[in-house]
């Protein structure tokens, strides 16, 4: 009978062990979040604009706070995908965040998850992210990023203005690690 | 020879999950002959927040689908209670709309209705069902049409053989995914805990009354309706948190343990041969709660190992271990009836 522990480098574990690429880890060093925010706002404005389809499977998890701490960065986001009035905030750790869901995990898992590269069960079964709170809110929002077509990161890359450049060369540099063997 | 016989060694269809039309498309671009998908409501088993069709989306999804010679099933296999039966109904009535290729039945009332009010829709008993015998099976073919069963997985693969010589219908097996208790069909251990039931709301521990609390030695608690059905040490690979698959005490025996099963995912690559030799006509991806990336690996992975099994060559799945639940894998009851 066939019944084995996982032997090979799965593609989960690759993400887990993938170093934050050196330009983006210079990226994310410790910055002001008053520099941070603007570019934040901008981002969940013309993310909401574009893509409304985002909020239909959230269902009432639109009026619920998720708290995404990416480990590498300095900073814990705070996403309210309120159709209405999104909100995407940057907290020092020690700010204590009102948030009903919370998504964690290594830069680089949590980048291709919102990319549509990893499929996130697989990365939770491997503890690569982990899920606190309203269980229900992060499976909702986990599945409205999955329905779209494309990815966020895709948006990113298409949308205008002089805010996102460094921000555009940096998601096109993870993706370009991302795909390396 | 039985017609059904004739069958035997025919190149398998492969029937893949989708939980949303992105997954949808992910399966039909990856090889799929065939996408299996539910309504937002109790009338399938994946009744989950934020997953499955508006019938808007099943339409546009039907069209992407048929446009790549690639069949829809529609998943009505959820148990129809009253006073709501209305719901079950409206839902068969859309798969016929919509020209979906076949609706997958589980209850004998939904079966009955699809059968007289929609005679030329093609049904296929689901695993639901819990069909195990082939008395039962040419039961569902005599009184309903069906056409193609879902065999529970309780069967090993000599079973299977010996079950399609005696039957009129097509077999579709599951080869990958998740595992659970085998009387599919007839577990209410998630009722027990959270009054939602698997066979009649469609969901199987309701993410609602799921929690995670990572404990101050890193070690993170699973609990569902405010009991903890598992712990799992820093490091540890996790599972879902079903109570079939939770680690508990007793004074028995030293620490925890796992009642009833363990974390772990059903893998027949190696069985494909023998599946296809013993007639089955359909291999069955289970994970419509699993995300495209899923779907896409998982489908392009059985693509090949088909297509290299029909061509004589030996198929080649290792890279599946990373999408397995615990990061392990097993072939259940299909080579004997003991897996654990």
């Amino acid at each position: 009978m066939l019944d084995q522990t996982n032997s090979s480098q799965s593609s989960a574990t690759r993400n887990k062990t993938t170093p934050l690429p050196k330009l983006a880890g210079l990226a994310l060093r410790p910055v002001p979040l008053f520099v941070v925010q603007p570019v934040l706002n901008r981002l969940v404005r013309d993310i909401s604009s574009r893509r409304p389809e985002l909020f239909e499977r959230l269902g009432p998890h639109i009026n619920t706070v998720f708290a995404i701490d990416v480990e590498e960065l300095p900073f814990v986001l705070a996403l309210l995908p309120d159709p209405q009035e999104p909100r995407l905030t940057a907290h020092r750790r020690s700010e204590n965040i009102a948030s009903g869901a919370s998504i964690s995990g290594p830069f680089m898992t949590l980048f291709a998850i919102m990319d549509g590269d990893e499929d996130s069960d697989a990365l939770f079964f491997a503890r690569d992210v982990e899920v606190g709170g309203n269980t229900e809110a992060a499976v909702c929002l986990r599945n409205a990023l999955d329905d779209l077509e494309g990815s966020v990161v895709d948006d990113i890359l298409e949308i205008g203005g002089a805010l996102y450049t460094p921000l555009k060369i940096m998601l096109a540099h993870l993706r370009k690690s991302e795909a390396a063997p | 020879m039985s017609a059904s016989q004739t069958a035997k060694s025919n190149r398998p269809e492969l029937i893949c999950p989708a939980g949303t039309p992105a997954a949808l498309r992910a399966a039909v671009d990856a090889g799929a002959d065939a996408v299996y998908c539910g309504l937002q409501n109790a009338t399938n088993a994946r009744n989950f927040p934020g997953l499955n069709f508006t019938p808007e989306a099943l339409t546009q999804s039907i069209a992407y689908a048929h446009e790549r010679s690639t069949k829809v099933l529609l998943a009505v296999n959820s148990f129809a209670t009253a006073p709501e039966t209305e719901l079950w109904h409206d839902a068969v009535d859309i798969a016929a709309r919509e020209n979906a290729d076949a609706v997958i039945v589980a209850d004998i009332g939904v079966a009955r209705y699809a059968a007289d009010k929609h005679p030329d829709l093609r049904l296929h008993l689901s695993v639901q069902a819990g069909a195990s015998s082939p008395e039962a099976i040419k039961y569902y073919c005599r009184e309903f049409g069906i056409a193609r069963v879902v065999l529970p997985r309780i069967l090993t693969v000599t079973e299977i053989s010996a079950i399609h010589d005696e039957i009129p219908c097509e077999i579709e097996a599951f080869v990958f995914g998740n595992i659970g208790m085998m009387a599919e069909g007839r577990c209410s251990l998630t009722n027990y805990i959270t009054g939602k039931s698997t066979n009649m709301d469609g969901v199987c521990s309701p993410a609602s009354a799921v929690q995670y609390v990572k404990n101050a030695d890193q070690s993170l608690a699973a609990n569902l309706g405010g009991f903890e059905i598992d712990c799992f040490a820093q490091g540890e690979s996790a599972g879902y948190p079903t109570i079939c698959k939770g680690r508990y005490l007793t004074p028995a025996r030293s620490g925890t343990y796992y009642a009833f099963e363990e974390p772990i995912s059903l893998n027949l690559s190696s069985l494909l041969p023998e599946l296809v030799a013993a007639g089955v006509t359909a291999l069955k991806i289970e994970g419509r709660q699993r995300s495209r990336s899923y779907v896409k690996a998982v489908v392009s992975s059985y693509r090949a190992a088909i297509d290299a099994i029909m061509e004589g060559l030996e198929p080649d799945l290792s890279t599946l271990i990373s999408l397995t639940e615990g990061g392990k894998e097993t072939q259940g009851a299909f080579k004997s009836k003991k897996w654990r």
